[in-house]
């Protein structure tokens, strides 16, 4: 590795690093700058609605102003949220007392690795092929027909196709359950009924997101392939006498695929809150329906617990991106 | 013909299909290239130079299309030729440098790997070292350090850019090299230099060259036979020294009474008006609307290419009545 691309690499740790102090410290920070006192004012709220009983809220508010010293001053809260965060405490949910937060998280975030970043992986991989197959000549009859239909997919939001999909396949035609991560019967182990359940209730869910975003990705790569078709480099390759598939793939792919991976990257976050969406229509298990549960709930640790954790894994496949790309381009090693 | 032609090219025809109808961007062209020659095309931008080389390897690409006419390498029919066959052709018979040099290496590639791409794709795979000498010959030749191969295209100046194209390009010593405009966007100083080492290459390998420039103090430094093409049509081509002394084209003439001369004191002559859209092209000749000799028969028909002295053709209609080209100050006597 030259010291070129290590300082490169080094630039990014430490990008990575302020990120996500920044990140944790607006997290902190927000709901202190509300006037009133949040865990009060959530516990009073919930008192009301739900007229439960007295000892239990009063347990809980005990428990607080024990555990993160509210009335302690403000760096001094700091200091110690750093310190519960390192521990990965996360606070203890109210809905679900006495829930750790930590657990709620764990436990839904296997459900949306699996359920979003595969069917981002998968939407933009096939995108960007079939959009790369579309602008090059000679692309077959198949082709040209499906993928632009797809691109008019992409203009649907996410939720909307979900709505769709779920009336087509699970209301009508009864081929896929309409909602949840698994059969509320089946018990969870590594075998394969439990594993033909999980996959049956993903696809609809699956296709929900893949279906714009396959379109998404194809319409940017056919608009970048279509310029580095232009290129002398193109040209060149072909007066070389190389076969038409070298050519496509090292000389022409290669290149468009670049802009991609940026718009990927400055994409993700759209991809993310759309999915999000997509898993409290079919009340998919997962990071999604627990935040949506929360902020219906007023469910305040939750809430900043799962946005810190979407917060950090968007910083850290960011920081992938950008440790990815200058392998790709030589020219951003610097 | 000539006997011992390794390009011939007779009737071509390339046209772009626009919006405003199709646009002859080649009109007709003919022209012989014996063994080891050197021809110098020059017209104004946009008279079809690099329409007519593209077209010579059948690299035409959409909207562009060769509509018409033969191109013989040696005794290959290309236009005739399978995709496949024509593929073998490109590089090992029929070289090209493009008009973009500086944009025609692939920018994500080190040059080693683009070198290796040309020499695979005709010869299969080399055993290593065979290839890294070859390689290291090739950069040698044109006047590269060999530690070259290891660079990427980024790295490398304008003048080392071009000189790697050259490399690439005659590294299965082709019997033909189209160079199209190679020192365009080069320094005079560099100019001259990739000047005398596309002539090195050439004596050295017996191609004949087909350089396409506008400048023609460059071309008359560099070609035996000089040709000059006007709107997509060769309307005058002959050897350099009698093309240069008694032009028999008024177009000819004006394009070199336009050239800045070493004499400073002699005021520069443009030509008047500006050339004819493709799209929208005068009745006969091309040029009359612009030449100060023009007559009535010149806007009735074109006029063909015919010898008006040894191995000196013109496509004018003064000829054969005039034995030279009077005069451009006066109209000609009809
Ligand atoms: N892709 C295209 N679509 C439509 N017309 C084109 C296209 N490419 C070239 N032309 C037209 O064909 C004509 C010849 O272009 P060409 O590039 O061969 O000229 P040239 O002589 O090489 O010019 P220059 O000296 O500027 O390189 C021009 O009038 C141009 O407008
Ligand atoms: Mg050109």
């Amino acid at each position: 590795m030259s010291s070129e691309l290590l300082r490169y690499v080094l630039r990014r740790v430490i990008q990575l690093v302020l990120v996500i102090f920044v990140a944790v410290s607006v997290n902190f920070l927000i709901p202190r700058l509300l006037p009133g006192d949040p865990v009060a004012t959530s516990l009073a709220r919930l008192q009301t609605a739900g007229g439960g009983t007295a000892i239990d809220i009063e347990a809980i508010s005990r428990t607080y102003s024990e555990r993160y010293g509210l009335d302690q001053p403000l760096f001094t809260q700091y200091l110690n949220y750093w310190a519960d965060l390192l521990r990965l405490d996360l606070g203890v949910s109210f809905a679900n007392f006495p829930e750790q937060v930590t657990t709620m998280i764990l436990r839904a975030l296997p459900w949306s690795v699996g359920l979003l970043g595969a069917a981002t992986l998968f939407s933009f991989v096939v995108g960007s092929w079939l959009g790369a197959r579309l602008a090059w000549p000679g692309a077959g009859r198949v082709i040209r027909t499906v993928v632009p239909g797809m691109m008019v997919l992409a203009a649907v939001p996410f939720y909307l196709l979900a709505i769709i999909l779920v009336y087509i396949f699970a209301v009508e035609l009864r081929w896929f359950p309409p909602a949840g991560g698994v059969q509320t019967t089946t018990i969870m182990r590594f075998d394969w009924p439990t594993i033909r359940d999980i996959l049956h209730h993903a696809v609809l869910p699956f296709a929900a997101i893949s279906l714009g975003n396959i379109g998404f990705w194809a319409l940017g790569m056919r608009s970048q392939t279509v310029s580095v078709l232009g290129e002398d480099y193109i040209t060149f390759a072909e007066a070389k006498g190389l076969s038409p598939h070298r050519v496509f793939f090292w000389y022409g792919i290669r290149n468009a695929f670049l802009p991609q991976i940026t718009a990927l990257a400055l994409s993700l976050g759209a991809v993310v809150s759309g999915a999000i969406l997509v898993e409290v229509i079919f009340n998919y298990p997962g990071l999604g329906t627990l935040l949506y549960t929360a902020i219906r709930g007023q469910d305040y640790y939750v809430i900043q617990g799962v946005v810190l954790v979407l917060i950090v894994t968007l910083a850290v496949m960011l920081f992938i991106v950008d440790l990815i790309y200058p392998l790709l381009d030589p020219r951003i090693r610097r | 013909m000539m006997a011992d032609a390794v390009l011939s090219v007779e009737d071509l025809i390339v046209q772009y299909d626009t919006a405003s109808g199709p646009a002859r961007a080649v009109d007709r062209v003919s022209f012989t290239l014996g063994q080891g020659e050197r021809l110098g095309l020059i017209g104004e931008s946009g008279s079809g130079k690099t329409t007519m080389g593209t077209a010579l390897m059948r690299l035409t690409r959409a909207p562009g299309r060769i509509v018409g006419g033969r191109v013989m390498l040696g005794g290959t029919d290309i236009m005739a030729l399978s995709q496949r066959d024509l593929r073998a052709v490109r590089l090992r018979d029929i070289a090209m440098i493009p008009q973009g040099a500086m944009s025609s290496l692939n920018p994500v590639l080190r040059i080693r790997v683009q070198i290796e791409d040309a020499i695979h794709a005709h010869e299969g795979r080399l055993p290593k070292p065979e290839m890294a000498a070859r390689i290291a010959t090739l950069l040698t030749r044109v006047g590269l350090d060999p530690v070259v191969a290891d660079r990427f295209p980024h790295e490398l100046s304008g003048g080392m850019k071009q000189r790697t194209v050259m490399a690439i390009a005659t590294a299965l010593s082709p019997k033909v090299i189209v160079a199209d405009e190679p020192t365009s966007a080069l320094d005079v100083v560099v100019q001259r230099q990739v000047m005398q080492t596309l002539g090195r290459l050439q004596s050295g390998l017996g191609a004949a060259v087909v350089l396409i420039g506008h400048d023609m103090g460059l071309i008359a430094q560099f070609a035996d036979t000089v040709g000059v093409m006007y709107a997509g049509r060769l309307v005058e081509i002959g050897p350099v020294a009698q093309m240069i002394a008694a032009p028999r084209h008024p177009y000819t003439r004006l394009l070199i009474d336009s050239l800045p001369g070493i004499d400073a004191k002699r005021r520069l002559t443009g030509i008047p008006g500006l050339p004819p859209r493709l799209t929208d092209m005068p009745p006969g000749c091309a040029f009359a609307p612009r030449c100060p000799l023009a007559t009535a028969s010149c806007t009735a028909s074109i006029p063909a290419l015919q010898t008006v002295a040894s191995g000196h053709r013109a496509a004018c209609h003064l000829y054969p009545g005039l034995p030279a080209l009077p005069p451009l100050t006066a109209k000609a006597a009809p």
